[in-house]
């Protein structure tokens, strides 16, 4: 496994709601910074005082159904990145979000019963090579990212694993 | 067993016989998008250490989001754009005088049935107003398919909607499209791919399927399709530049749909989505009397030429209400010419209407900001908090014919009293 990517993560988990959208990540003011520091400053301001720097306590992002949805802006998993967030659980993503997160290098889990389960301030461990998460003495078990697309993630993104196969593409 | 329009562009660019939902290919792109995103995909070209594109005929760029630049950060930005579509002869170059990048590109002619579009936006989706397979993705992506040509794609379930009926007065595309939405949530087709049907599509113009295969992105959809017909054909003659590459691709007969979701479009009545969600859609009965402090008249989704024609037959005579800034962005230079040759922009400017340059405008948060408290009413396609402004303001969607009504009443109205 490459240096992108730690076989278990642990931590206390921020939980957020349904629909979570890239603009509420991210507004589209700060889209003129890719810095994962810069754009972390920003992430989730339009939610009010005391945002970001709350999240900053935490280490995992739970959220419900169609997180990242709206906008492709990349710097959405960037920013959520530069908060120092380790993971992100949903019930569900956004095609544009778990594309971006992966190649951002912003591991990612798709499953409802985590979700469903936790509690703000709860602690989880996710067990990535075994597709498992344990929380309160139960097992969830969540599906596997595909093999041909978890080689980008595992190389900490795709600008990385671009340099890596630079032989094979067009012209690096 | 056949397949759907998606089923089909895939299997093409990725060189397979058939491919099925599912499955994972390695697709080639005709046409890859970037608008103003473009320095960023740029920036990671120099990371990565790449000085060649696979081929720099597929690329595309065009710089609408803030625009022209407001800033000396944006300014530089849009050197480092400028500077590399030079460098690299990008020929599909437009600047910031040229308007919203997806509106540019089709009426450019870049764009034809069954192409694959990728591009640095999620409203791509809009392509499939001409039949191709557009969607969004991000900026390193772009950047890995300038370089390789290709990217991952994973074949989606399709949902079928049929249309049938025909639009009471007053209604429109749009409010189809809200109605959509609401009923099936923001993810209700993700991940999906959309096609079109039904005795309604042939009336339906081109900037009417425009409208609904950019919203269709708002309930999560990776692509939609409005199957090429007779329109389609009248719209690309003349503007693709060898019209013998105009080839349909059209679903099988016996193409596997995951749902089939039947609307009669005489069943319908202008809607609105209200804060902060698109998928919170109300009928205009419940929000009638919202007062309005701004009304904008642009983006991707509504600021095309019948737009904005809508909007002037119900200003015509009338004077914009004192208590509203109506802003009014044409969704392209071509689009704003032939407004002003037909006399439109100066109905609007002559009821009260501020007229922009062509862009992505107030949607983008360029111009058009709102304090505190404000409540906009908006002819584009999201209402997330903060996007126009302030966190503490709201944004209310709608038709272009609402908007009309609205900014004349100062408070969201019913467009039919207005047909």
């Amino acid at each position: 496994m490459g240096n992108g990517m730690q076989s278990t993560i642990q931590g206390r988990v921020f939980k957020f709601g349904d629909n979570v959208n890239s603009d509420i990540i991210i507004a589209g003011r700060y889209l003129i910074y890719i810095e994962p520091e810069e754009l972390a400053k920003h992430a989730f301001e339009m939610l009010g005082e005391g945002f970001p720097a709350k999240l900053r306590e935490y280490d995992i992002l739970v959220a419900g159904r169609n997180f990242g949805c709206g906008s492709a802006r990349e710097q959405a998993s960037t920013a959520i990145k530069g908060l120092g967030i380790k993971a992100v659980v949903a019930a569900s993503f956004a095609r544009t979000f778990y594309r971006n997160a992966i190649n951002d290098g912003l591991t990612i889990v798709e499953c409802p019963e985590v979700y469903a389960a936790v509690k703000e301030g709860d602690s989880i461990s996710i067990a990535l090579a075994d597709g498992k998460i344990a929380h309160a003495g139960q097992e969830y078990s969540f599906p596997q990212i595909p093999p041909s697309v978890r080689k980008i993630l595992e190389l900490g993104g795709l600008a990385n694993y671009l340099k890596a196969n630079a032989t094979t593409t067009g012209g690096a | 067993m056949g397949m759907t329009i998606a089923e089909k562009i895939l299997a093409t660019k990725s060189g397979a016989t058939r491919v099925s939902p599912g499955e994972i290919v390695d697709a080639y792109p005709d046409v890859v998008m970037s608008h103003t995103a473009t320095w960023r995909s740029v920036s990671v070209m120099k990371r990565i250490g790449a000085t060649k594109l696979y081929d720099p005929e597929r690329l595309a760029i065009v710089l609408d989001h803030i625009s022209p630049a407001k800033t000396e950060k944006y300014a530089k930005d849009q050197q480092t754009s400028r500077n590399f579509a030079r460098e690299y002869g990008i020929r599909k170059f437009y600047d910031v005088d040229a308007g919203i990048a997806h509106l540019v590109l089709m009426e450019n002619g870049h764009i034809k049935p069954g192409d694959l579009v990728v591009g640095t936006d999620s409203h791509c989706t809009i392509y499939g107003a001409l039949g191709a397979l557009g969607t969004g993705i991000g900026y390193t992506e772009v950047t890995s398919v300038w370089v390789t040509g290709k990217l991952w794609m994973k074949v989606p379930t399709t949902l079928k909607f049929i249309l049938d009926g025909k639009f009471a007065p007053g209604v429109s595309a749009k409010d189809l499209m809200l109605a959509l939405i609401g009923k099936l949530g923001a993810d209700g087709a993700g991940y999906k791919s959309v096609e079109f049907y039904g005795d309604a599509l042939p009336d339906m113009s081109v900037s009417e399927r425009m409208t609904m295969a950019n919203l269709a992105m708002e309930m999560g959809s990776k692509c939609v399709f409005v199957p090429p017909d007779a329109k389609t054909a009248d719209y690309l003659r003349g503007r693709l530049q060898d019209f013998s590459k105009y080839q349909p691709v059209y679903a099988d007969a016996d193409a596997v749909y995951e749902q089939e979701i039947k609307v009669n479009l005489a069943d319908l009545e202008p809607m609105v989505a209200c804060p902060h969600q698109v998928e919170n859609t109300k009928p205009i009965g419940e929000v009638v009397g919202t007062k309005i402090d701004q009304a904008f008249l642009g983006s991707c989704a509504n600021g095309k030429y019948e737009d904005l024609a809508v909007a002037a037959r119900i200003l015509a005579g009338r004077r914009v209400n004192p208590g509203v800034r109506l802003l009014v962005t044409p969704g392209s230079k071509q689009i704003m010419l032939e407004a002003m040759k037909s006399g439109i922009l100066q109905t609007l400017i002559e009821s009260g209407a501020l007229v922009t340059n062509p862009g992505c405008s107030a949607c983008a948060g360029d111009g058009g900001t709102m304090a505190d408290g404000e409540v906009s009413l908006s002819t584009a396609n999201r209402n997330f908090v903060g996007r126009m402004g302030s966190n503490k303001s709201s944004i209310y969607l709608s038709s272009p014919a609402t908007l009309a009504a609205s900014a004349i009443k100062g408070a969201i109205a019913d467009p039919r009293e207005f047909f």
